[in-house]
């Protein structure tokens, strides 16, 4: 039964009925208000400390030179990289093969896309003058100056937008035929315009059928080497720079491996509970969550070596400032920090070595849960470990968080949630259509 | 039947796409060839079955990725060699190793772009009114159902004779389609 990647039983028609009953139904339940209600006071929040922001500046964080990249730019890597399991799930699997994905793969995709939404708001507040975002798009402006192209930062700007664009795309074009089911069996008229407009006109035609196929194919393809190039991107920031711990070649590898792991994590920590309240464990069943583990193993054995070797080149490499580096993250004032990373990145997830943690769900959670904060645990030295104490031991010093900082971050983690919320009331969490394609011909009807 | 008002054709529903496949199959071998089938999830080979073999799709998504690429690559080339040239300790303009990542960006960008407004374009979407929609039963082409659709634009259609035609394939259900 755990090896199974759908509940018994199940026809074309359960199927679909199942899944779009969860939006279609009329009454809101108030679980979900109260989760809603909490999630948007975090929104709320949120707008309280970007407008205070933009009142005040960014002296209200504890951003100060030498440690000029805080929260903004640890916060952005971390949500940015979450969001990349959507991207893999969806994509890479597809072109695997991997059926098991069909059924976490548009709720993971969702995950891109509002992580995405967070990640994409810190660099814009970080910049001090945030109304001057545009600045950063090349356009024929009056001043007469353009972007500057061997610079990683733009090269962020269009990785990112990008990806939000691809990976926004890729979803809506897996909703189609699922928001011509919902217009289809919608019963208020208010829904069947709305989701028809959304679905436009799809009527399920083979040749349509065809294209659609040939598109998605393409979408995946064309997405696998994108959510690489992301990360990898990303970081570029740390690795152009010539910052003793930044100023590595493992970095691009290390990052993409480290993103897929918060991403799994995060794919587990909100299925796990989802899945028990909608009642959904004949879709998303153990095989999954087992997969899940599995592949969250994968990476964090890659993250871990990359750890390693990081180590290991600042002793082989000789160069005193990398030494220095290494040493005060093991010793330094932020030493606790670096053992808390190590801890909850690379000996907690060994436990998903036994299969007895593996199917247990509780377990699986809390696991996936060290893993959040582990690699959240591990932008933080990145960032701030090398910049605090560089070359110059004069300028050294220290970097404390400020309210406004935890403000800032609390309230992404709420707008990620509200949004999610709202996906989940208004559009079918999984793809229907490709869960139809799963049920055992036997059982068809 | 009534014969007055102008129809869009006889629609015929099963219940498995394997009775679809060979309904398609069995209509093409009697001559029908503007007709469509609808199902609620892709099913392979059907198509084919249709007559559809040209797919420009793959084609449209490869320009959409050169010009993506080129205009990236042109763009900043344009920007930092030509408009606006930083002479920084005497380095190449043309910089062009630290120009690939947008281009690779801008190549994807365009390339999905192409792909999906290219399905949508050839697939004739957004149509939010298709005579189709006019039949109560076509609603359950997204949910569980499998329906052809003979068109009376076909030569050979004839209203008797082809839905005697479809009664022979062992359908749930014939439906008359109005055309308005």
């Amino acid at each position: 039964m755990s090896q199974e990647i759908i509940g018994p039983g199940h026809t074309y028609a359960t199927v679909t009925d199942k899944i779009s009953s969860i939006v279609l139904t009329r009454k809101t339940s108030l679980g979900w208000l109260a989760a809603f209600g909490i999630a948007f006071m975090f929104v709320m929040l949120l707008f309280y400390a970007v407008t205070y922001l933009f009142v005040e500046g960014i002296g209200i964080w504890g951003v100060n030179v030498p440690v000029a990249w805080g929260f903004a730019i640890i916060n952005f890597v971390w949500w940015i990289g979450i969001g990349h399991a959507g991207t893999l799930i969806s994509a890479i699997l597809l072109l695997l093969r991997q059926e098991w994905r069909t059924s976490i793969n548009r709720f993971a995709e969702a995950m891109t896309l509002f992580a995405v939404a967070c990640a994409g708001l810190f660099p814009i507040l970080h910049l001090g003058r945030p109304w001057f975002a545009y600045w950063l798009i090349p356009y024929p402006s009056t001043m007469d100056i353009w972007p500057q192209f061997r610079s990683p930062l733009v090269w962020d700007v269009f990785a990112v937008s990008t990806y939000a664009t691809v990976s926004l795309l890729f979803w809506y074009v897996g909703l189609i035929p699922d928001l011509a089911t919902l217009r289809d069996r919608s019963s208020s008229r208010f829904g069947r315009v709305v989701y028809g407009i959304l679905a436009m006109g799809w009527r399920g035609s083979a040749i349509h059928w065809y294209r659609y196929d040939t598109a998605y194919l393409l979408l995946a393809g064309l997405a696998t080497p994108l959510v690489v190039s992301v990360h990898t991107v990303v970081s570029f920031d740390f690795a152009i720079s010539i910052l003793p711990g930044w100023h590595t070649t493992i970095f691009p590898p290390y990052f993409v491996a480290g993103a897929i792991y918060s991403g799994f994590a995060m794919v587990m920590v909100l299925s796990i509970p989802i899945r028990a309240v909608y009642g959904l464990e004949d879709f998303i069943t153990l095989r999954h969550l087992q997969n899940m583990a599995k592949v969250m193993l994968a990476t964090g054995l890659i993250v871990a070596y990359g750890y390693l070797m990081e180590n290991f080149m600042s002793w082989y490499g000789a160069v005193q400032y990398d030494r220095f580096t290494t040493l005060n993250r093991w010793i330094g004032p932020y030493a606790p920090v670096y053992w808390a990373l190590i801890v909850f990145n690379v000996l907690i997830p060994q436990v998903l070595w036994f299969k007895r943690v593996r199917t247990n769900v509780m377990s699986l959670w809390l696991v996936a849960m060290a893993v959040n904060i582990g690699m959240w645990l591990e932008r933080f030295v990145i960032v701030i470990t090398s910049l605090h104490r560089d070359y110059l031991p004069s300028s050294w010093s220290m970097y404390y968080p400020t309210v406004w900082d935890w403000a800032t971050y609390a309230g992404t983690i709420g707008l990620f949630l509200a949004l999610l919320f709202l996906f989940l009331r208004f559009l079918p969490m999984i793809s229907i259509f490709e869960m139809r394609t799963l049920v055992p011909k036997s059982e068809a009807e | 039947m009534s014969t007055e008002a102008p129809i869009y054709g006889l629609l015929a529903e099963f219940e498995t796409p394997e009775e679809l496949v060979e309904a398609v199959r069995r209509a093409r071998g009697a001559g029908y060839r503007k007709m469509d089938a609808y199902t609620p999830f892709p099913i392979d080979g059907l198509a084919e079955e249709l007559g559809f073999h040209e797919n420009r799709l793959p084609l449209v998504v490869l320009i959409g990725g050169l010009v993506g690429c080129a205009g990236g690559f042109l763009l900043q080339y344009w920007i930092s060699a030509i408009d606006y040239p930083l002479n920084i300790g005497g380095r190449p303009l043309n910089s062009w190793p630290a120009f690939i990542p947008v281009t690779f960006e801008l190549t994807i960008l365009v390339a999905a772009l192409s792909a999906v407004l290219g399905m949508l374009g050839l697939n004739g979407l957004p149509m939010p009114y298709h005579p189709l929609f006019n039949s109560p039963r076509f609603a359950l082409a997204s949910r569980n159902r499998f329906f052809l659709c003979i068109e009376a634009a076909d030569r050979r259609f004839n209203r008797e004779s082809t839905a005697n035609f479809l009664s022979e394939l062992k359908p749930k259900g014939i439906s008359e389609v109005s055309s308005a």
